[in-house]
């Protein structure tokens, strides 16, 4: 043993300890919600607040021949009946969509879906409203339905949108992207081409708690409040300036706690605007909470789109080229919740986790007699489709060269030494270990042990099946240069203050709808500063005290509100360098940094924690210094965030009922470093959740009339905890590069990629009866078709009665 | 989510209720369980003008064996009271495997057997249990009592054959004529959802000999379905594989499926098949062990 | 507007109501149509229970009736008049709280918070039914409520969890 210096002990606090990364701390927002004392737009009473419901219509296309409000007026207790005639002459009875349409308030010439807003009524309580609401006669002449792209684009076709100029036709937008020439030259080499046509059904982000607004116009001050289940207040205040004519800073948003979110709560409603509307006429604050059957009915739905696909292969399994043609059903209008510049959202991020040289993309949305929207469930924008559309080409394809589906993704995944990669469609993926993250989860199954005990199956007539999905999936946008909603770039910021007893105030612009932004944001500035999470507050959810924030949705809170936490906390950071050089006495080049606390260099034991540079930052500050210790910061993101996942579950299927169960399901997510490893797992727990119901029961359809099923928790079917699988998570970690603690997003991943590891695992069951698709929700009649006859089950609308 | 008005009476004896039920005709509404009746009435399907409330009504909690292997069930007996029964397990295997399934546990606290009979929707779990055991209601009004057995009480969807006066009070299962077997298989895609199909299979046996049997089919008609023929077939039988398999194809070919999201009328009828030979087969296991 | 004669209806019959809730003696004066739901809600101001679904599917509403679970919002408040109801404000006392409340704390059997107050009393009755659940009767016990955020697995967590702590 050769003697060298004793190094000094350090003094850096235990990060874990103190609440830092890394830390699956207690949620702090659990204590007020674990005793009924969180605080939902539902609890929100004002005094004087009058009640609002809305009616809807009963019909999905129909001139609106008549309303007659008189006997609504006469029952006791109401205050308003607000038709669109009343609200057009203030110039509300359309209102602009967050993709550059527009949409009807309250319907004037036309019902154009099942569930349109067509009048409402304020009353003292909401049992009165709602008498009221079925005291008004509204007459209508039924138009012919259309409820699919075909019939949207069939000649003759009814014109949906007649109140738009220059509108000739049924088609919302055209897009395309990639390269054409190329991908026809690549199909021209290729040993095989595999083909695939499904639909991914329309389906509900479906929170438990609907929407709602509580709206409080003081005509005194000329201040508007607005109570708000929303996921972005402060492009609603945006959006209310720009809709209501109000001047910006005479609105104040503030969302409360909000019961789930899951991209339904991210568009501005018809419900919202009429509550602000009423509000202001009758001087009174109007609260109005959605129904069930409002909320499912009329409210942001996900997906509705059909692939039509091709992928180009060499005969050794080697991904030439992919093609295909995506049409989505945008309903009555275009009211998706995407980046400018994308009409069918993040969808070209397919294939963006395989070595594929070239690809082409077109897309089409088509008005329908269907609820508005598109919104982005539980994904980021549009990625759901584009990583099912990938992974069920991928195990069409792999079958079709008869080649072991793990093989086939073995072959083609991005190298580790490939990154940052230039996908087939531009984007930039910026880190990953996809094959370890595919073996870690081929172990974890047990891969090779399964395919055994599968053939042995299949001799006693037993189905079994293994399915598999891969994916990396664009969390964080924007860049500025790229990402913008209405104009507004997609940045996020963060605002601290450091109180002279070193605790903290955060307050972001994000918003919090269970991911425990109060927690982790906290763990963030802990990182960074060494001050003890419980010493943090973090505040969001009010336009008036926080600032400006794109919202959360799409996984992009951590990538980007949570880097302008990090950055804010460098700020601080380096100001109380400079307080601690001061109170050491030494130079600031003569500091250094540990945990919560400076030292001299060279004299270790010689230091001031942070919390002394905090009080010395009001009480003896060096001369010329501001005082005080608060900052922000805003965050314009380089990139996006990549995290990749390998979903694989096992199933059995009972070929007598189509009833399929989950065997196993393994999960291996690498989200990049893990801020709260406990909150992480909850994330994708839940994910793979919504995963499954929507591959087993969670859908919306219509028949041809247009009325939907699935507007009520009886016919939309979401899993208990009866059905719902149990979940084995596993985790690779690649820091993000350009992230400033290495953090990916990670609250959609296991929405997107789980549901084609369940699908492709049902499909890989029923393979030997050559069956190629069974459209979403795999329901066991859908099952047990396909197992009988070898044919595809499609279930696209109208869903077929008799 | 929010119900018409309504004049709601809570008459402490049965006498008080029925002479509000002749009182108010058709106006009136009986709620004993609710957990079908009230969130109909939350949607405005339903707005009765009077709801006259018996769950203070006594001696209506009840569920007892009577002699020769009989049950009686009053109509304010829960759900949960039959879930959790000591006595259905032994004495009635088709009732025992059907209370876990009918609803979810919460409303199971509150629903009733006799109410869920009365709301005669062809969803309904308990109608074609009783059908199958050719249960009966009793039903009590001021002109006096009688007893109705349960394929002519459901008379249509959401149609049962009270008057307007009358309070059904009971259900009844007859004396057995043999032992008891049977049981009750449904296919919902989750807990609470309404059967995409469900069967009912009650069997009295002398030894391997089957000397009365009742099927009833759930969810795959305008209403509740006996598929007597089917049922006559097993009388006499041991349940050997040929008989068992003409009885389920005898249940299927009387169902009356619609296609609509819960899956094509081809599938419903399957599905009966398949559960009517699943029970049966199941049935003749044990019994083949024990001979 | 168009003058009817309200006369007769404006004459809204009630009922006065007294419910123990959470152990206290209240006293509500309700239409018959006041769901209990609401009376807790905005009568009583125990905002805890929430509303989900208008169909008796979610069992966010789910509260103790004289110890028994029922959805709320399918019960009438007169029901209620001369019964105890426990509330999640009921649920444990000021100073501690009860175990099922720490083991959805502990466990992370909570996200957004909306279904828990539903959940945690589902899963109080059914701990006081079977106090040793194993998994398939936990899930099995709380298919009457719905959640979106966890998954459910640990919520399973949380109710052993309990079970574990109130065994010692």
């Amino acid at each position: 043993m050769t003697a060298t210096a004793e190094p000094a002990a350090s003094q850096a606090l235990d990060e874990v300890k103190i609440g830092g990364l890394g830390s699956s701390r207690p949620r702090v927002e659990d204590a007020r919600f674990i005793r009924g004392r969180g605080n939902y737009v539902e609890d929100v009473t004002l005094p004087g607040m009058l009640h609002m419901e809305i009616l809807r219509s009963p019909l999905a296309h129909a001139r609106i021949k008549s309303i007659d409000t008189s006997a609504a007026w006469a029952v006791p207790g109401v205050k308003l009946v607000l038709t669109g005639e009343m609200a057009a002459q203030r110039n509300l009875a359309w209102m602009p969509t967050l993709s550059y349409d527009t949409q009807a308030v309250l319907a004037t010439d036309k019902v154009r879906f099942q569930g349109q807003e067509v009048a409402c009524v304020v009353a003292e309580d909401p049992y009165i409203a709602k008498d009221a609401c079925d005291a008004i006669v509204v007459e209508y002449e039924p138009l012919p339905p259309i409820v699919n792209p075909e019939q949207a684009l069939a000649p003759g076709a009814p014109l949906i949108r007649d109140d738009k100029a220059g509108q000739a036709d049924n088609v919302a937008y055209s897009w395309e992207v990639g390269d054409k020439a190329g991908t026809d030259a690549a199909f021209a080499r290729a040993d095989v081409v595999s083909t695939l046509r499904l639909h991914y059904p329309r389906s509900h982000p479906s929170p438990i708690e609907n929407c709602g607004a509580v709206a409080d116009f003081n005509n005194a001050t000329g201040k508007l409040t607005v109570y708000l289940t929303s996921q972005a207040p402060h492009i609603v205040r945006a959006a209310v300036a720009l809709i209501a004519e109000l001047p910006e800073h005479m609105i104040r948003i503030i969302s409360p706690d909000v019961g789930g979110g899951f991209g339904n709560k991210v568009p501005v409603y018809p419900g919202y605007v009429c509550a602000i509307l009423c509000s202001i006429l009758t001087a009174k604050p109007v609260k109005w909470i959605e129904d069930n059957t409002g909320n499912l009915s009329s409210t942001g739905f996900g997906r509705d789109m059909y692939l039509d696909s091709e992928m180009a292969l060499t005969r050794d399994g080697k991904i030439l080229a992919v093609r295909y043609h995506a049409t989505t059903d945008q309903g009555a209008f275009y009211a998706d919740a995407q980046p400018t510049k994308f009409k069918i959202g993040l969808v070209h991020s397919s294939f963006a986790c395989y070595d594929v040289p070239v690809g082409h993309i077109t897309a089409q949305g088509m008005y329908t007699n269907k609820a508005p929207g598109g919104v982005a469930y539980r994904c980021s924008f549009r990625v759901t489709e584009a990583m099912f559309f990938q992974e069920r080409m991928m195990q069409a394809a792999a079958d079709d060269i008869g080649m072991d589906q793990a093989e086939f993704r073995r072959r083609n995944l991005v190298r580790d030494d490939q990154f940052p990669y230039r996908t087939p469609f531009g984007f930039l993926t910026d880190s990953g270990q996809y094959l370890t993250c595919l073996q870690v989860g081929l172990d974890a199954i047990g891969y090779d042990d399964f395919l055994v005990e599968q053939a042995e199956a299949r001799k006693q007539g037993r189905l079994l099946g293994i399915g598999i999905s891969t994916m990396t999936e664009p969390l964080g946008a924007g860049n500025s240069r790229e990402y913008d909603i209405l104009g507004i770039k997609m940045f996020d910021s963060a605002e601290l203050r450091v109180h002279p007893t070193g605790k903290a105030v955060l307050k972001i612009g994000a918003q919090t709808q269970g991911q425990g932004h109060e927690t982790t944001f906290a763990q963030i500035v802990t990182h960074e500063l060494g001050i003890p999470a419980l010493d943090i507050v973090v505040e969001h959810g009010d336009t008036d005290h926080t600032p400006f924030g794109m919202g959360t949705y799409a996984s992009r809170s951590t990538p980007v509100a949570g880097a302008a936490t990090a950055m804010v906390a460098r700020k601080i950071r380096a100001k109380a360098r400079k307080l601690a050089a001061h109170l050491l006495e030494v130079l600031e080049e003569d500091v250094e940094w540990e945990l919560g606390r400076f030292f001299v260099r060279g004299a270790e034991s010689r230091g001031v924690t942070i919390q002394e540079c905090a009080m010395a930052a009001y009480s003896n500050m060096p001369d010329g210094m501001e005082p005080g210790l608060e900052n922000n910061a805003y965050y314009d993101p380089p990139n996006l965030t990549w995290p990749f996942a390998c979903y694989i579950a096992t199933v059995e299927v009972d070929p007598e009922t189509g009833v399929w169960d989950v065997l196993r399901f393994v999960a291996v997510d690498d989200c990049g470093v893990r801020i709260n490893p406990m909150i992480v797992e909850g994330q994708i727990m839940g994910g793979l959740t919504e995963a499954y119901a929507m591959s087993n029961m969670q859908f919306q359809t219509y028949d041809t009339d247009g009325n939907l099923v699935g507007a009520n928790y009886m016919d939309y079917l979401l899993p208990t905890a009866w059905e719902t699988p149990g979940f084995e998570l596993h985790e690779v970690v690649t820091p993000s590069p350009h992230h400033p603690i290495g953090a990916k997003g990670v609250g959609e991943c296991a929405a997107v990629g789980g549901p084609a590891a369940y699908v492709n695992a049902v499909m890989n069951a029923l393979r030997p009866t050559g069956v190629r698709n069974i459209d979403m929700p795999l329901l066991p009649d859908r099952v047990w078709h396909a197992a009988h006859t070898g044919d595809d089950v499609s279930g696209a609308p109208p869903f077929r009665t008799e | 989510m929010y119900p018409s008005r309504f004049r709601y009476e809570a008459p402490r004896t049965l006498d008080e209720a029925l002479a509000l039920l002749a009182e108010h005709g058709d106006e009136a509404k009986i709620l004993a369980g609710g957990q079908s009746l009230v969130p109909m009435m939350k949607l405005r399907f339903a707005a009765p003008g009077v709801l006259v409330d018996i769950n203070g009504l006594e001696g209506l909690g009840h569920h007892e064996e009577t002699p020769g292997g009989g049950m009686r069930v009053g109509a304010l007996c829960r759900h949960v009271d039959l879930e959790h029964s000591t006595v259905l397990p032994g004495a009635q295997p088709t009732m025992a495997a059907a209370a876990p399934l009918v609803a979810d546990p919460i409303v199971r606290t509150r629903g009733t057997l006799v109410g869920s009979l009365c709301h005669a929707d062809p969803q309904g779990d308990w109608a074609s249990v009783m059908l199958a055991l050719g249960g009966s209601v009793v039903a009590t009004s001021a002109r006096g009592r009688r007893t109705i057995p349960v394929g002519e009480f459901v008379v249509g969807t959401f149609q049962n054959a009270l008057e307007y006066d009358e309070i059904a009070v009971e259900a009844v299962v007859p004396a057995a004529q043999g032992a008891r077997s049977g049981s009750y298989l449904k296919l919902e895609r989750r807990v609470g959802d309404f059967a995409t199909a469900g069967v009912a299979v009650a069997l009295e046996s002398v030894g391997e000999e089957v000397v009365r049997a009742g099927i009833a089919l759930t969810g795959v008609g305008p209403a509740t379905i006996a598929a007597t023929e089917a049922a006559q077939t097993l009388v006499g039988s041991r349940l050997d594989p040929d008989v068992v398999d003409r009885a389920a194809d005898l249940a299927a070919a009387v169902a009356r499926p619609r296609t609509d999201h819960r899956g094509t009328a081809d599938y419903k009828r399957h599905v009966v098949a398949t559960f009517v030979r699943r029970i049966l087969t199941a049935e003749r296991a044990p019994a083949g062990a024990a001979a | 507007m168009t003058a009817t004669e309200p006369v007769a209806e404006t004459e809204v019959p009630t009922r006065r109501i007294t419910v123990t809730v959470n152990g206290e003696r209240r006293v509500a004066e309700v239409e018959p149509r006041l769901l209990l739901a609401h009376l807790l809600r905005q009568g009583l101001a125990l905002t805890g229970t929430h509303v989900g679904c208008d169909t008796t599917n979610c069992g966010a509403c789910t509260v103790l009736y004289d110890g028994a679970p029922v959805k709320s919002c399918t019960m009438l408040a007169v029901q209620a008049d001369g019964h105890e109801v426990t509330t999640v404000e009921g649920l444990g006392t000021p100073s501690e709280l009860d175990p099922v409340q720490e083991g959805f704390a502990a466990e992370h059997g909570l996200q957004c918070g909306f279904c828990t107050p539903g959940m945690m009393l589902a899963a109080r009755a059914l701990l006081n039914r079977n106090p040793d659940p194993s998994e398939d009767e936990i899930r099995w016990g709380l298919s009457g409520n719905l959640c979106r955020c966890t998954g459910y697995q640990n919520i399973v967590k949380a109710v052993r969890w309990a079970a574990e702590k109130e065994a010692q």
